[in-house]
């Protein structure tokens, strides 16, 4: 069926809703990449196996992420009425227990990891509450997890509660409303409700979103393109991965909202091959889409019309900005060129072009859904709404998290994070990625703000949060990072190309016990030469994580150059030499 | 017409002019490798970075950046020139055997480098990608491109072997501005070392002597005014000229 109208989308609503909530029992895995890693397939077809053994009437569903991806495989099991019964770290005879004891008609004897008692539609505005069974009284309650407890889900606000590969379930959560209120409305009064709701570009670099979707607006020229950047690559970051497997119809109603917004009839989602899941999930809800009549001509019966295509980036991280991306998309050499011009009036084809990111686009539809006024209410005055990270490294738990931006980065740590769960104390957060910086201990009272984290040294990024514990060298930490980034420089600008090469040959012999005291300086005059000089942001914040361990942690270096000493043990240093 | 200060200048450019040709109409010296007039501007040898100090204070790169009403450049400014005396430095430690790079150092009073060769001391090529964008953008043959990335990146005929797409016309080497491109006449052929490529050359049907790229035949057709001459070579043009016009003179005389 084709959706022309309102009516339509709420046909479609009730199918969502009797998949999503089901009158016979329901068991869904999560399988995004995080759950696959973990074994989550094997877990799906153990269950699969075991549920026609015991000729069981329940509905085996998959579902995306839900953010802890340190109790991967997450089953859950739903009985009818009642909310998600989730269960942690799945294994297959755990699995195959599970469907026994829902055969005999009770429930496993596992402990459960959380149980949902209610979930937000957020986009509609609505929580849809469940009934706890009896036994399960002690359970822990979703909201309650520490884990959870000081999130917002607004981006993820699907991930793990809804089947990516079914239209209908998002459009129960209330998908493809905030599209039909845009449609409503003039194409300049959704720029100006993106902008009065303060959301600024979640790639990293925090530029007004608004602005910028004004300035595609108001650039002279047509066609014009709308373009999503899927190319994440930060070491350590998979939000936008995430996203697009959990959630991709989120993504495309944002480009759909901005499309509109500007102009354009035609976009482009840049995804990079390394993502095959993304790709597929993705590539899956465009042809939903397209069926139903959401991407094509006069969509919802506005005269509108908009398709959309996907890319596949070839594994060149300089394509994740904006100029190297158009390049590749035009069938070049991905590689930057200078700016100005802007994308947002020579961009794509020399035509304006809209660029955003995942997590931006996936953010549009609940702004229009549920307004500019209340999306400002989040976060913090001139960082309003919420920023998702995917906290790795030495933390307690390892997941995709998303909180209010002004949190402070101690409580995200530690209250979100857990700590490192060692007993070792944190000694570092690396924000951002190669692009970004390491921040001390004593900076966590900061709050998550894009002008703070760049104040101190760091940058916001596209989420990226690498937790160090007091085993990390800080040298080498800086030397892993400039060795990506020498890597996946173009090439093209001799400040880039030479500088990290360079930068990565000191920070090498100094953690192979070859370095000078006057190495310092040289570090840092090469650094700031290279943040001047480079081409593309790639080279110009790719001295970063040099200048903000040398700024937090110079007397790790002085002790390398100086006493030919590692403190933290990492570097191959013979001590007996000296 | 936009109207900018160029180190306490103020100059009026024409539209669509960039800061690096406002300099230069300015009269100021400032080095460039990459840029060519006649090419669009490609912003890699960053050699030509200078400071903005209105509306914003900036370090820029001067042969891409639009010359802008109210703009103030600052040539000599110490953050600009910092940058530009590293870049130096760097290909000092990346070409150490390159003349011109010796020449644009010594000129910016850079000595010497502080750092290390990598691997190839005999390496001329400092990427300023001249040669690809003329054979791509002036010529039109595309006959040769970038590969690898980071300090891998270098100048290549497709697959390191000969360019199908070259007609021998030797512009890259012309544009090179550090002589890294190999070209040479030899055995009725043109060698082009550094592509690993090699071009037939015509010989001259009065004189015998191999004189332009058989490749390049087309351009005789491209050309209006041509007439028997075009056939030969520029020697034996000359003397069929000659001939024509004494034997004109003759008849007129006559």
């Amino acid at each position: 069926m084709r959706i022309q109208t309102l009516s339509d989308l709420n046909t479609l609503r009730a199918e969502g809703e009797s998949s999503l909530y089901p009158a016979r029992m329901k068991i869904t895995v999560g399988t995004a990449t995080c759950g696959r890693a973990a074994g989550a397939e094997t877990v799906y077809e153990a269950l699969r196996q075991r549920l026609e053994l015991r000729g069981l009437d329940a509905a085996l569903a998959r579902t995306g992420c839900i953010g802890a991806c340190h109790q991967e495989p997450l089953v859950d099991v739903r009985l009818p009425g009642g909310g998600r019964v989730l269960y942690a770290q799945m294994t297959r005879p755990r699995a195959r227990a599970l469907v026994d004891a829902l055969a005999r008609g009770g429930l496993p004897r596992d402990e459960p990891w959380a149980v949902i008692d209610a979930e937000e539609a957020l986009a509609d505005d609505r929580m849809v509450h469940f009934t706890r069974p009896e036994a399960l009284a002690g359970a822990t309650a979703y909201q309650d997890l520490p884990f959870y407890s000081r999130q917002r889900k607004i981006v993820l606000r699907n991930c793990g509660f809804i089947d990516p590969a079914s239209l209908e379930e998002y459009v129960a959560r209330g998908g493809y409303q905030g599209l039909a209120r845009a449609l409503a409305r003039t194409p300049q009064e959704v720029v100006d409700e993106v902008t009065r709701a303060g959301l600024r570009g979640r790639g990293g670099g925090g530029f007004p979103t608004g602005r910028k979707w004004q300035a595609a607006r108001d650039a002279a020229g047509t066609p014009k393109y709308v373009i999503c950047n899927g190319d994440e690559g930060d070491p350590g970051a998979y939000m936008d991965r995430t996203v697009l497997e959990s959630d991709p119809h989120s993504v495309i109603e944002g480009l759909l909202i901005g499309a509109y917004a500007v102009g354009a009839h035609e976009g482009y989602a840049y995804v990079r091959d390394e993502y095959p899941l993304a790709v597929e999930r993705l590539a899956g809800a465009i042809a939903q889409a397209e069926e139903r009549g959401l991407l094509g001509e006069d969509i919802l019966g506005s005269g509108f019309g908009f398709a959309l295509k996907i890319v596949r980036g070839a594994g060149a991280f300089v394509c994740g900005e904006e100029t190297a991306m158009i390049a590749s998309i035009e069938g070049g050499l991905g590689e930057p060129r200078p700016k100005p011009p802007y994308p947002a009036t020579a961009g794509l084809w020399g035509k304006p072009t809209l660029i955003n990111n995942v997590k931006t686009w996936a953010t549009a539809p609940v702004i229009l859904a549920r307004g500019a006024d209340w999306y400002a209410g989040l976060g913090a005055p001139g960082n309003t709404g919420t920023v998702v990270f995917s906290l790795v490294g030495q933390v307690a738990r390892t997941g995709l998290v998303e909180v209010p931006l002004g949190m402070r980065l101690g409580d995200l740590l530690r209250e979100v994070g857990g700590g490192t769960g060692t007993g070792k104390a944190i000694k570092a957060v690396q924000t951002g990625g190669p692009s970004g910086g390491c921040l001390p201990a004593q900076l966590f009272d900061l709050p998550i703000r894009y002008e703070d984290l760049k104040a101190a040294g760091s940058m916001m990024g596209s989420g990226g949060m690498v937790v160090l514990d007091e085993n990390a060298c800080m040298v080498d930490v800086a030397r892993y990072f400039l060795d990506f980034t020498a890597a996946e420089s173009c090439g093209k600008c001799t400040a880039c190309r030479e500088g990290t090469r360079h930068l990565l040959e000191i920070l090498t012999r100094i953690t192979h016990d070859e370095g000078m005291p006057e190495d310092l300086a040289l570090l840092e005059e090469v650094s700031l030469g290279v943040q001047a000089g480079s081409l593309c942001g790639l080279g110009q914040t790719a001295p970063n994580p040099v200048l903000s361990t040398l700024r937090y942690f110079r007397d790790e270096y002085e002790a390398h150059v100086r006493e030919h000493r590692c403190p933290a043990g990492v570097c191959p240093i013979k001590v007996e030499g000296h | 017409m936009p109207t900018l200060t160029i180190d306490d200048k103020v100059i009026t450019v024409p539209t669509g002019a960039t800061v690096l040709q406002a300099i230069r109409q300015a009269g100021a010296r400032l080095q460039t490798l990459c840029y060519l007039e006649g090419l669009p501007p490609y912003g890699a040898c960053r050699l030509c970075m200078v400071e903005l100090t209105a509306p914003v204070s900036q370090v820029i790169a001067a042969c891409a950046y639009p010359a802008a009403e109210g703009l103030v450049v600052d040539t000599r400014g110490p953050r600009a020139t910092a940058v530009r005396n590293l870049m130096l430095e760097f290909l000092l430690a990346r070409c150490p055997d390159a003349e011109a790079i010796r020449s644009l150092a010594n000129e910016a009073g850079v000595a010497s480098t502080r750092f290390t060769t990598d691997g190839r001391p005999d390496e001329l090529c400092v990427l300023c990608g001249l040669c690809v964008r003329v054979c791509r953008d002036a010529v039109g043959a595309a006959a040769i491109g970038f590969t690898g990335r980071g300090a891998g990146r270098a100048v290549t005929a497709p697959f390191h072997v000969q360019a199908e797409a070259c007609i021998g016309c030797g512009a890259c080497a012309a544009v090179c501005p550090t002589g890294a491109v190999r070209i040479e006449d030899a055995g009725g052929q043109r060698v082009l070392h550094t592509w690993n490529t090699t071009v037939p050359l015509k010989r001259c049907p009065s004189c015998g002597q191999p004189y332009a790229p058989e490749p390049m035949a087309f351009l005789r057709e491209l050309i209006a005014t041509g007439g028997p001459a075009w056939g030969v070579c520029p020697a034996c043009r000359r003397k069929e000229a000659a001939a024509q016009l004494k034997m004109a003179r003759d008849t007129g005389r006559g």
